[in-house]
């Protein structure tokens, strides 16, 4: 008899094999953490069940065995080759598996080339994010399955991580995205994030097979693979356990007692080794001080029997609950409600405001605001009267409870939010970026996991003796170091209070990035959902060795907020639905794509009664009804659209190909020029868009790298699918050397991704991929040199005819950048005589490719302000002396622009960073400090492959806010 | 300067840097080579770092400001040090990021010194001599010896304990010879070399066959154990036997970048002649090691720079010099070729170099060598152990499968190419079945 264990990171499952290799025994459950236990209970209901002999084999897998394995000295199996030994044998024509875990994904490929592979340090796109997810929608996987059946349509979410997906899929939500189609597009994600992260440069393709909890429960998943693999896997009997069948086939020399392997896993507990921290509190008496300390910090709630008369309501609609609260004239509490957003925010807020009217009819709304994520829609759904941006809320509430405020954390379900307060104006904002997870959620995703309702979970934290010191990192592996500190021997309440301070670890140390108290703040407000967990606030008190104030209001602190700005509006009347209009209340969806432009925006179009229409999910005002007539003036806008003019002009030589990609936005006029003059038929690649991306994704080798360069491979395909005499793709270690840095370099990436591109992409081989390294730092060894190259590709090209086309080049060069300066002086002119803002939208030459930015340009110009870019701004730019090493050409821009803008009252910067870019964790901070002493906020915005600007809009409306707020002080003074 | 105060190195190959020490020491500085390790580390790092550069950076400040911070040291009379690298990796930054770090935690007063080999004279208060620059080279060569013959003897020694020991007693005899000024003549080095691959070679091994491991990467993640958390001792625990290419390769290959940037976008052709006969000089150093090694062993010798760089052809160009550039590509090539098929390249989490030279390279190094079993390893500070173990694990698996067909075919003769066939004999333990 042969048993093969699969002790997977949230279920355990288990195979018994009599002596004919036939299955007598299988099983499969959740094991919740629980994993020495339910063990033990599996192998003794196999004893007896299977009634074997003493002496069985006996293998384990699986993601959670190993540690188990080792201790007990039980063979173990890595569980992606436990799943190759297992198709091997019983489906050995099979060509690739897809194998989806609970936190692991893996392929296989099997035949010409044994290759196996598993998702490496990112964890998107398993079974826990679609868990995630699900939970999200309110509803379980099978139901979201159900749904994704009925879908119509599929959003771009992210796919990388699930921290990522959950801010495409939250917007969507609330802008009233219908259920099956988010579903859907769920599944779609988590296809592409394996193609994208395993699938690396290897078509998959042939007899696929699909294993693993997820392919086998979700018909929907499946069949979005085969959907986007343009193929028919199949999916085995016993998909589940085709792991602990491979454990049981393995041989090994030796068999066990069963018995005793039972006995060594009963008694094997942890030693208590794991790394902790000091308790939260010393006593009983220091917990009571604590609690007495924190009542001080209160509103007080009215009673809304009595009171006839006039109030105000505010509504925060965050990302996964909606808060409403409706304030008296003395600013008390009348009624509130802290609710979970299902999804659908508008008929909570509907089923909110009938109940209010209901119970209370004497009293009147004189105004209301909105604020949060979901505040478009409900303001155009309801009627309400100002939408605020989420700071500008909590500030204000934070106010009432400390007038000198300097500091504000909220720490939300889904997002953190900090602002730094300077002499009555938000001046400094932080919001979690990417892969700093780490909130609400975050606690509640574990307390699900180990089986705990929140509250319970949290409170456990309090009485812990060594709260378990986890450090500060991404939920997906929070997950591998709670379970090992479980095997240690930490107990849940020292987890709980380990979970909880390292939810304050991730907030300061990697949102705020602080190094000590002082760069807080004195008078620190805490507000927010997670905040009212007592372990939480504790953690940060004693992280940061100082008391705060947490109002008793916390987790409404966004919706408090909104109703003292309401109040403060002033106004007479306020324009919300009455209970009559409410009585005729209808709001439909309807999901479409936008035609008016090549961004192609998914438009989500919601119809309310009496014709009232809300579209959300563009990116311009062009398919709106109404528009504001201003005049929108983007730099970024100019230089694409001057990158376009440059044609292609017929030459005798044939067509050259250029992927309109990385440092090609900068170098195109340059190239452009240089191979029309020699006779070539320069042809750019298209604009970039999702498609083009998805059209390269399988050749892109590393998944971490920056998104500018993972769409190189779409613009090279795009150029091989041309019939084109060769691609010009140059490598180039240095960039023009401007004067103004210490050296000239181009990133790492920037400078070599052609070899990447000629490695990974077969195709290329097929045509003259000209990918030699060549730089134009020196413009007389750049004519030897390029006569050298195109001699190896084509014939009868003569030095003269490239000396006077390398001089023609470089003048072109020049051309395009004096224009950009041109316009610059334009724009900027322009903004000063109608008194608008400017904005630098500081970045790379390539972020101006709108699938990169995301339209982050218009987005600034539609809050009101003028937007240039670094290389725009004409006047001598100062060689800034920097702490770093100023070295590339791109950075140096950077630096010189910072300080040039640093005495102009209306010119302020924002910087664009890409996900990845590893140089730019050395730019922000400089240029952050460049800022800062000349008193400028710096702002910085990360994108990445996201198309949703829920975060990046409370960002920039935050700075606008700040700007304005800023003029009107100094006005007043 | 300096030399009233103790100077904090971190350490990195911890052969090497024994090694470096007692040449410091020779020429009157006081240094500690800093081998802290645990949470504390790399908390410090990540409070004083940004958390998104790469983790070398954190680790290195973070255990400068773990050690500072315990007090064990007079601020006044202390400095650090860091090798400080050029071009356009972003490692170039490794001082000011130290300095910046220094400076937020309170301690500014200690002097940050820039360990530059292209600073020659310059460099403030920290004279670094030509000597002594020769002798730290010297030291290399050392250390390249003693890493390659413990790497070959300890997964096989028969008394536990043997080679580590044989690598103490040779760092304590050669320090002491530096502290004497010998074992710099070209002389003492062959000696030396010869007496080392001749004392490693006297230790008793097992004759067993072991899975081959290859380790490439980013230079400071490939050598330090706190980096890799501990590495080559979990590989050697697995059962394999572990080749770290050593560190003149890397010295010689930032000297011959030199080299490439003339050829390839002109320049000082003087730059280039003195670069090309610094290269030679080092070649010596790499061809007494292979030399002795040949000559008193039967050890794999190592291989010289100079066949590195005729490996990368139509693979990758010399031009890539930024980070490991090319080399490391070359790295993975030499070591498949040599037998050692299985490849960790480990790498810190977002990498930029990394993305082009290694996992960049590897569908191409497969094409080329579709024996090469490669997993591409990142380090970072929320990356578990477990996670890396477990990736690991599964390249091993891959290994011993393709080591134990090696073997069914070598036993009789045939090509065992069909999973039917041998699946029923994996797993089979490969020390046993050899003779």
């Amino acid at each position: 008899m042969r048993i093969g264990l699969d002790v997977g990171s949230t279920t355990l499952k288990s195979v018994v094999i009599d002596n004919n290799d036939k299955v007598i025994f299988k099983s499969y459950e959740r094991h919740y953490s629980k994993i020495t236990e339910k063990t033990v209970e599996l192998l003794k209901k196999i004893v007896d069940e299977c009634k074997p002999n003493d002496y069985v084999y006996l293998a384990i897998s699986g993601s959670a065995g190993m540690g188990l394995a080792n201790r007990c000295e039980i063979p173990f199996v890595q569980e992606v080759y436990a799943t190759r030994v297992a198709v091997g044998k019983l489906i050995p024509d099979t060509d690739v598996v897809i194998e989806l875990g609970g936190e692991d994904a893996k392929i296989l490929f099997l035949t010409n080339g044994l290759e196996v592979r598993m998702n490496g340090s990112c964890a998107g796109g398993t079974g826990a994010f679609i868990d995630q997810m699900a939970t999200l929608l309110n509803i379980d996987p099978g139901e979201m399955n159900e749904l994704a059946k009925e879908h119509e349509k599929v959003y771009t979410i992210a796919s990388r991580c699930g921290v990522f997906a959950k801010s495409d899929v939250q917007p969507l939500l609330n802008q009233g995205a219908k259920k099956t189609d988010v579903s859907a597009s769920i599944f779609y994600a988590v296809v592409n994030q394996t193609i994208a992260g395993l699938a690396q440069g290897r078509e998959l393709k042939g007899k696929i097979v699909y294993l693993g909890g997820p392919l086998t429960f979700l018909s929907e998943l499946r069949r979005s693979f085969d959907d986007i693999l343009k193929t028919e896997g199949i999916c085995p009997e016993d998909s589940l356990n085709f792991v602990a069948l491979g454990a049981a086939y393995m041989p090994e020399s030796q068999k066990l007692n069963l018995k005793s392997v039972i006995d060594r896993i009963e008694n094997y507990s942890g030693k208590g080794e794991f790394v902790s921290s000091s308790s939260l509190f010393a006593n009983k008496e220091e917990y009571n001080e604590f609690i007495k300390r924190h009542e001080k910090g209160k509103v007080l709630y009215g009673n809304p029997d009595e009171y006839n008369g006039i109030a105000y309501l505010g509504i925060d609609a965050g990302s996964t609950t909606v808060k409403a609260a409706i304030i008296d004239q003395g600013e008390n509490i009348l009624y509130s409600k802290y609710l979970p957003n299902s999804g659908n925010p508008v008929s909570i807020i509907k089923d909110f405001l009938l109940e209010f009217y209901d119970k209370y009819p004497h009293i009147s709304i004189r105004s209301s605001a909105v604020t949060g994520y979901g505040e478009e829609i409900i303001k155009n759904a309801f009627q309400i009267d100002y939408g605020i941006v989420e700071t500008i809320a909590h500030f204000t509430a934070a106010k009432k409870f400390k007038p000198d405020v300097d500091f504000i954390i909220d720490i939300g379900g889904q997002d953190i939010k900090c602002f730094k307060i300077r002499n009555g104006v938000i001046d400094n904002i932080f919001l979690n970026e990417a892969c700093s997870s780490g909130c609400g959620s975050f606690l509640q995703t574990f307390a699900g996991a180990l089986d705990y309702g929140i509250e319970d979970f949290a409170n456990l934290g309090i009485y812990a003796d060594s709260p378990v010191d986890l450090g500060s990192r991404c939920t997906v592996f929070m997950n591998s170091s709670v379970k090992q500190a479980q095997k240690d021997g930490a107990t849940i309440e020292d987890i709980s209070a380990g979970l909880s301070s390292s939810v304050v670890k991730n907030a300061l140390y990697k949102v705020i990035r602080a190094t000590n108290p002082e760069d807080l703040g004195e008078n620190i407000v805490v507000q927010g959902g997670t905040f009212l967990n007592d372990a939480v606030l504790r953690s940060f008190e004693m992280e940061i060795g100082r008391n705060v104030v947490r109002p008793n209001i916390s987790g409404l602190m966004g919706a408090y907020g909104a109703a003292l700005y309401s109040k403060n509006s002033g106004g007479d009347k306020s324009s919300i639905l009455t209970k009559d209009d409410l009585q005729s209340f209808y709001h439909e969806t309807k999901a479409t794509i936008c035609k008016l432009c090549n961004n192609h925006c998914s438009l989500t179009i919601n119809t309310f009664d009496n014709n009232r229409k809300f579209i959300s999910g563009n990116r311009c005002e062009k398919p709106l009804a109404k528009k504001t007539g201003k005049k929108q003036l983007s730099l970024y806008d100019y230089k694409l659209k001057l990158l376009d003019t440059y044609k292609p002009v017929k030459g005798h030589r044939g067509k050259i190909g250029i992927p309109m990609a990385l440092n090609m936005y900068e170098m195109l006029p340059f190239w452009h020029r240089f191979f029309t003059e020699l006779g070539f038929e320069v042809i750019q690649s298209p604009g970039s868009n999702r498609k083009l991306y998805l059209k390269g994704q399988h050749t892109i080798p590393s998944d971490t790298v920056c998104y500018p360069a993972k769409l190189v491979h779409g613009h090279i395909e795009a150029l091989l699918d041309e019939d084109l005499d060769a691609i010009f793709y140059p490598s180039m270690s240095y960039n023009f050397d401007e004067g103004l840095g210490d050296n000239h370099y181009n990133c790492p990436v920037v400078a070599y991704y052609p070899e990447v591109i000629a490695a990974n992409v077969e195709r290329t081989r097929e045509t003259k991929f000209i990918y030699d390294h060549i730089g134009l730092h020196r413009p007389k060894d750049f004519i030897k040199k390029i006569h050298g190259v195109l001699s190896k590709y084509f014939m009868g090209i003569n030095i003269s005819e490239i000396k006077i086309a390398t001089e023609k080049a470089f003048e072109e060069h020049y051309s395009f950048l004096e224009k950009i300066k041109i316009m610059g002086k334009h724009y900027m002119d322009y903004a000063h005589k109608h008194n608008l803002p400017i904005i630098v939208l500081a970045g790379r030459p390539y972020h101006i490719d709108p699938e990169i930015n995301n339209g982050i340009d218009k987005l600034i110009c539609q809050l009101g302000a003028v937007v240039v870019s670094e290389d725009s701004i004409g006047e001598d730019l100062p060689e800034v002396h920097t702490d770093v090493l100023n070295q590339w050409t791109y950075h140096a821009r950077l630096y010189s622009v910072a300080k040039y803008i640093g005495d102009k009252p209306n010119m302020n910067l924002v910087q664009l960073v890409s996900f990845g870019c590893g140089i730019d964790a050395i730019t922000t901070d400089e240029v952050r400090e460049i800022l800062e002493e000349e008193d400028k906020i710096y702002t910085q915005i990360k994108i990445d492959e996201i198309t949703n600007l829920g975060a990046v809009k409370i960002r920039l409306r935050s700075l606008m806010e700040a700007l304005n707020q800023g003029k009107e002080s100094e006005t007043n003074v | 300067m300096y030399k009233d105060c103790t100077i904090l190195i971190p350490d990195m190959c911890t052969i090497h840097f024994s090694l470096f020490k007692s040449i410091f020491e020779e020429h009157g500085y006081n240094v500690e080579i800093l081998r802290n390790e645990g949470p504390s580390v790399v908390d410090e790092g990540l409070k004083y770092v940004h958390n998104d550069t790469c983790y070398p950076a954190l680790l290195v400040t973070g255990q400068m400001i773990d050690t500072l911070k315990k007090g064990n040291y007079d601020l006044d009379k202390v400095a650090l040090m860091m090798s400080q690298t050029g071009g356009g990796c972003r490692a170039s930054n490794y001082i000011f990021l130290i300095k910046k770090a220094m400076k937020k935690v309170g301690f500014g007063q200690v002097p940050v010194i820039a360990f530059d080999l292209g600073s020659l004279g310059r460099g403030g208060g920290f004279k670094l001599t030509l000597p002594m620059i020769n002798k730290l080279l010297i030291a290399v060569t050392y250390g390249d010896a003693l890493m390659l013959l413990n790497n070959q003897v300890l997964p096989y020694e028969v008394n536990k304990g043997d080679s580590q020991s044989l690598v103490d007693h040779w760092i304590d005899k050669l320090g002491n010879q530096f502290l004497q000024g010998k074992g710099y003549g070209l002389k003492d080095i062959r000696n030396n070399l010869k007496e080392i691959v001749k004392s490693f070679e006297k230790v008793p091994r097992l004759n067993e066959v072991k899975i081959k491991v290859g380790v490439v990467g980013e230079i400071y993640v490939k050598y330090s154990k706190l980096a890799n958390n501990h590495l080559e001792e979990f590989l050697i625990g697995e059962g394999c036997e572990v080749m770290v290419p050593g560190l003149m390769s890397f010295v010689m290959y930032t000297v011959n970048n030199s080299v490439e940037d003339v050829d390839i976008y002109g320049g000082s052709k003087i730059k280039k002649v003195i670069a090309a006969s610094i290269l030679k000089y080092l070649d010596m150093y790499e061809e007494m090691i292979i030399s002795a090694v040949e000559k008193y062993s039967k050890f794999t010798p190592p291989s010289s720079f100079m066949h590195l760089r005729t490996l990368t052809e139509g693979v990758i160009d010399r031009g890539v010099k930024m980070g490991e550039g090319w080399v490391l590509t070359a790295e993975m090539i030499d070591l498949i070729q040599n037998g050692y098929e299985n490849i960790v390249s480990a790498q810190p989490f977002g990498c930029l170099p990394n993305h082009i030279v290694a996992k960049g390279m590897m569908k191409k190094v497969k094409e080329l060598y579709p024996a090469a079993n490669i997993v591409p390893i990142d380090y970072d500070p929320s990356a578990t152990k477990v996670n890396q173990e477990n990736r690991i694990k599964l390249m091993l698996a891959v290994a011993r499968e393709n080591l134990d067909i090696k073997i069914m075919d070598s036993s009789d003769g045939k090509k065992h190419s069909d999973l039917k066939e041998y699946l029923p004999k994996l797993g089979l333990k490969t020390e046993k079945s050899l003779k």
